[in-house]
């Protein structure tokens, strides 16, 4: 009997203890680097990572993608779950064509579009061959800094939109068909089936799915680098350099420690804007 | 639904597919084609030339094998590990009725709703002390932590979804609690758990950021491209590009029955 009580936890006391030196500790260390001054305890690494020239801008550009690309994606995802599901021919071809985005990495995303936004790029010919640009142009400099905030919105919006597709179809695959179908029964409209029946049963998965991609979207990186280049200053960029470029390690923390604030503050403000509200099940 | 909706309906499935594939089929056609056609003005939208010697000449730009190899040797490392210990940690969640389970399972929910990837900022200080930095398994280990919640998380429902009755049944003609395991449910899970396996390869081959921040000189394939994405010419960052996009295709491929298990099971 003994041994039974205690299989469980030696099956998952590896992956905890794992957790606690690859997670929790570096966890630690992240907060205790950040606050480390030369001479104790304080905020000199955060008032230099303020001071930097590009910090209001990495801000400004992190949250502009993440208020612009998530709810995008979220509108985008839940569209293609919805046509998902009146899918006569083909289903499993087009549903694995729609998650390939989901195993592509976003160094990768990046440079296909570049590949596309370049300035001898795919667009530029297609526009070109429309007749509206005689010669290429450019887009990604810091000269055209709004075609640049899309680019990368375009891209993000290709990438990414597969996590949230995915997790809301596993989400509509648990809403019961005879809900929809008493509806119909009163004569709801598909407008009305879909915003007064499926929308409320979606919203666990809706809420994992924004915190899962919020969490993501101010990590944002590569395809920042990759189309941008250093044009385009965000939260995690500024990280990397302060990290590999300049070497100083308290800064790179205090950014990474201000992202893990933001994060966590998103998470809680998903959390409680969309609990179940009274009455209603979890 | 009357014709005319029905075909407005398959243009937009049609586009959106269009709209998955496309930027992948003109990354390959940038990586394949080469100089000629990366600066190509206006650009042809079919190949000019299919011809291996372009992306042989990928190959040969120095660093690439080396950072090829590593990225397998960190992504192989981290299915190792996540498997190991993910594996017997989802049986757990998914067999045995302990206390502590649901904070167990919240703790490697929280561990997925946080950007982990940061967490390589503190470690590269950690890792040069205990001679990790810039070595494969120092990479492979971060890359753990990203996929060790997942692969709990969906080896358990995988376990749930073999009843428990197989394994007693297994007991009762004389199994040790190890061998109804061995016997019966692995062969049954082991197609979920190698795609588990191989989710967990992706996540540690897509990996940029701690990749680039543990590594110098041993970069793996995404840190190697990130580092000279400003001073390689396009027509290399295209092959880099499709070469990344590649290996993810396929494995989306293999493992497309278990994506729907494992988010369902992991957003409640």
């Amino acid at each position: 009997m003994g041994r039974r009580h205690l299989a469980p936890y030696l099956l998952i006391a590896p992956s905890l203890l794992f957790l606690l030196l690859l997670f929790f500790v570096p966890l630690i260390q992240t907060i205790a680097l950040a606050f480390q001054t030369g001479s104790g305890i304080g905020l000199g690494n955060f008032n230099q990572m303020v001071g930097d020239l590009d910090f209001i801008t990495a801000i400004k550009d992190t949250f502009a993608l993440v208020i612009v690309v998530v709810p995008l994606q979220l509108a985008l995802a839940l569209g293609m779950a919805m046509m998902l599901r009146k899918v006569r021919f083909g289903r499993d071809l087009v549903l694995w064509i729609w998650t390939i985005p989901l195993g592509i990495s976003d160094l990768a995303a990046g440079l296909a579009w570049l590949s596309i936004l370049t300035e001898r790029g795919y667009l530029n010919t297609v526009l070109f061959h429309l007749g509206l640009i005689p010669r290429p142009e450019s887009w990604l400099t810091y000269e055209t800094p709004t075609a640049l905030f899309f680019a990368i919105v375009i891209a993000e919006l290709w990438r990414a939109t597969a996590i949230v597709f995915v997790i809301l179809v596993a989400g509509v695959q648990l809403v019961p068909a005879e809900y929809e179908e008493a509806a119909s029964v009163f004569g709801a409209t598909s407008w009305q089936r879909f915003r007064r029946v499926t929308l409320p049963l979606l919203r666990p998965s809706i809420q994992t799915a924004l915190i899962l991609r919020t969490v993501l979207a101010f990590e944002i990186f590569a395809v920042v680098l990759a189309i941008g280049g250093t044009n385009f200053p965000v939260l995690i960029s500024q990280a990397f350099i302060w990290q590999n470029q300049n070497q100083v390690y308290g800064v790179a923390a205090a950014y990474a420690v201000l992202i893990m604030a933001i994060t966590l503050a998103a998470t809680l403000f998903y959390l409680l804007a969309l609990r179940p509200r009274a009455g209603e099940p979890a | 639904m009357k014709p005319i909706k029905r075909a407005l309906f398959i243009a937009g499935v049609v586009l959106l597919c269009a709209w998955t594939i496309v930027p992948i089929y003109l990354v390959a056609l940038g990586g394949l084609g080469g100089e000629q056609v990366v600066y190509a003005w206006p650009k042809p939208f079919w190949p000019l030339s299919w011809s291996v010697h372009n992306f042989s000449a990928f190959l040969a730009i120095q660093g690439i094998w080396p950072a090829m190899l590593t990225s397998v040797e960190v992504a192989a490392l981290c299915m190792a590990f996540s498997i190991v210990l993910g594996a017997p940690a989802g049986y757990a969640l998914a067999r045995y009725a302990f206390s502590g389970a649901n904070t167990y399972r919240l703790t490697i929910l929280l561990t997925r709703a946080f950007p982990v990837g940061i967490l390589a900022l503190p470690l590269a200080v950690s890792y040069v002390r205990l001679g990790l930095y810039d070595t494969p398994l120092g990479v492979a280990l971060i890359h753990t932590a990203l996929a060790l919640p997942f692969a709990v998380l969906i080896t358990s429902s995988l376990f749930l979804g073999i009843p428990r009755e197989l394994e007693e049944a297994a007991w009762v003609f004389g199994c040790s609690g190890f061998g109804a395991f061995r016997r019966v449910v692995l062969p049954l899970a082991l197609p979920g758990v190698a795609a588990t396996a191989i989710f967990a390869f992706v996540i540690s081959w897509n990996e940029v950021f701690a990749a680039a921040v543990l590594t110098v000189r041993h970069k793996t394939l995404t840190a190697f491209l990130l580092s000279v994405l400003s001073e390689s010419p396009l027509q290399a960052q295209f092959a880099g590009g499709f070469l990344l996009i590649v290996p993810s295709v396929i494995f989306i491929f293999l493992v497309r029955r278990y994506l729907f298990a494992m988010w369902g099971i992991a957003s409640r």
